[in-house]
């Protein structure tokens, strides 16, 4: 097989094995889906002060699909890697011809196919709770996540190298996401965050894509390719590419 | 060849030939692991020369690993796809692979084909294992300790898919730690301790070595004689014709040559003086 049929072949078992996990379908579909369901139902009708004001449903759309492309990524990334790292089937593979891009081409794909589902699922269920599908977005929609997706698979990447064993690989993941999610205004909407807690959030990249989301995906919001907010997305994974090239390994950290 | 700072092995000097199974045998932490890994590519080497197949592990490319096929020691399968799938997997990394069902068919797992391997036992994942190693058709195989941890049963299973790989016409390099393995499977043996070899030859040849002195025990008055002898026939016809002239029994009577392990375990052995590591 040449190199991309090669990608394509690894990208159909990592799809099988992805819907198969119990964990990746809860954690990866299944949570953003009753997530945004809670909070479309209990800020039903409420009015968030963001952009001159816009219903809630419309703001938690953009600020669960960001939460989600993110699980679809770096987190997914970050768990199913050490886990196969620990188990030893990177190693395993290693000692194929198979070349070492065409199995992380293969996860990254399917990271990128997962996010996009999760575009089109959240997008529908939002769409029954009142919050249009902006079509005229779309080019924006996907420029956004294609960079934020592929920034945050860097990132997931990188972040194996701190995880030492399988473990540890949730407790990590969970305690760098969760907090950023909240001061980031993804779970409570920003007008209601103390001022300062969002300075500190842009610090981080989870702030910076959501904030672009929200713009791509908001008719309310800016321009919609929000391309400072992008850059530095890009930035930090190009950071975690260059940190992924350097630390990631392929073999068992622990035995 | 070392790690860190300890030399792990050192003055190993292996020859492996065509279309055998060649078992490099020793007790844990003798330097197998390390051995088998710079002949796989996994580790540099600190020193001497290696050559698989004709090229140097380190530096060989994707041409030499469409040649070789690996069963590393700990290796967990993907628990969410089948048998059959794992295999069609890694078919697909090699160039010309064998169909998969026979691949099936050689590691005798026609009926699990079609279960997760997480529902495989020990045993079965393990012959899997060496499935994903063979799928690729390849002319050399390393297995390293394929049945540690195993019950009989499970044992002599993965041994018939060894023996078969012989059949194939593959070389396989087997490391183990069981004396019977190697004498089961191999054709020719090379034992290691504390990071060098200590012996090497057939199974029957290192049986032989050192079995000079034949036992010969009875009990004579409730008394244990023991006596060793290098012409056993000699000075068992000599104790046997002085009992019949006496008309006595040598109760108990055994004449024993040292066993496989035994060799094994004295050749094995940890010095007292505590020098090796």
């Amino acid at each position: 097989m040449t190199g991309l049929a090669l990608v394509g072949h690894q990208f159909r078992y990592d799809q099988k094995a992805f819907w198969r996990n119990p964990a990746s379908v809860f954690f990866t579909v299944m949570f953003p889906v009753i997530l945004f369901l809670i909070l479309a139902v209990v800020f039903s009708g409420e009015e968030v002060n963001v952009r001159g004001g816009i219903d809630a449903t419309t703001y938690y759309v953009p600020a669960i699909m960001s939460l989600a492309i993110i699980s679809a990524t770096m987190q997914t990334l970050a768990m199913t890697l050490v886990i196969a790292r620990e188990d030893g089937r990177l190693k395993r593979g290693r000692g194929t011809p198979m070349p070492p891009w065409v199995f992380i081409a293969g996860r990254v794909g399917n990271s990128i196919v997962v996010a996009l589902m999760m575009l089109v699922l959240l997008a529908a269920i939002g769409a029954l709770f009142g919050a249009d599908v902006p079509w005229g977005r779309l080019p924006a929609i996907l420029i956004t996540l294609v960079i934020g997706a592929a920034s945050f698979c860097c990132l997931g990447i990188a972040l194996t190298a701190a995880i030492p064993s399988q473990d540890a690989a949730a407790a990590i993941v969970n305690a760098m996401l969760l907090p950023l999610y909240f001061l980031s205004g993804v779970f409570i909407p920003e007008d209601q965050l103390p001022d300062g807690v969002i300075s500190f959030a842009d610090l981080f990249p989870v702030r910076h894509f959501f904030d672009a989301f929200f713009d791509a995906y908001v008719p309310a919001g800016g321009s919609a390719v929000s391309w400072d907010n992008l850059a530095i997305v890009a930035l930090w994974g190009v950071a975690g590419l260059l940190l992924a090239i350097r630390y990631f390994r392929w073999t068992p950290r622990s035995g | 060849m070392s790690y860190g700072s300890t030399e792990a092995v050192r003055g190993i000097d292996l020859d492996v030939h065509r279309g055998e199974i060649f078992a490099f045998l020793g007790p844990n932490g003798a330097g197998k692991t390390t051995t088998v890994e710079i002949l796989e590519g996994y580790r540099k080497r600190s020193g001497g020369e290696v050559s698989v197949l004709g090229e140097d592990p380190q530096r060989a490319g994707r041409e030499w690993r469409e040649r070789i096929g690996i069963v590393l020691q700990s290796g967990r399968l993907d628990p969410y796809l089948t048998v059959r799938e794992s295999l069609d997997l890694y078919a697909g990394y090699f160039r010309a692979p064998l169909p998969t069902a026979d691949v099936v068919g050689l590691i005798g797992l026609e009926e699990k084909a079609d279960e997760r391997t997480s529902r495989l036992s020990g045993g079965q994942q393990r012959r899997l294992d060496v499935g994903m190693a063979l799928v690729g058709d390849p002319e050399l195989l390393f297995l390293d300790e394929p049945t540690t941890g195993f019950d009989p049963s499970a044992r002599r299973q993965a041994w018939d898919v060894i023996a078969g790989l012989r059949d194939l016409g593959k070389t396989v390099f087997l490391t183990t730690h069981y004396m019977d393995e190697a004498q089961r499977l191999a054709d020719r043996v090379t034992i290691i301790a504390a990071g060098q070899i200590v012996a090497r030859g057939t199974p029957r040849d290192l049986g032989e070595r050192e079995s000079a002195e034949t036992t010969i025990r009875y009990r004579s008055g409730g008394e244990e004689i023991v006596v060793r002898t290098g012409t056993p026939v000699q000075t068992l016809h000599e104790l046997t014709a002085a009992a019949l002239a006496s008309g006595e029994e040598l109760e108990g009577l055994e004449v024993t040559r040292p066993s496989l392990e035994d060799v094994y375990l004295e050749l094995t052995a940890e010095p007292t003086d505590g020098s090796a590591g």
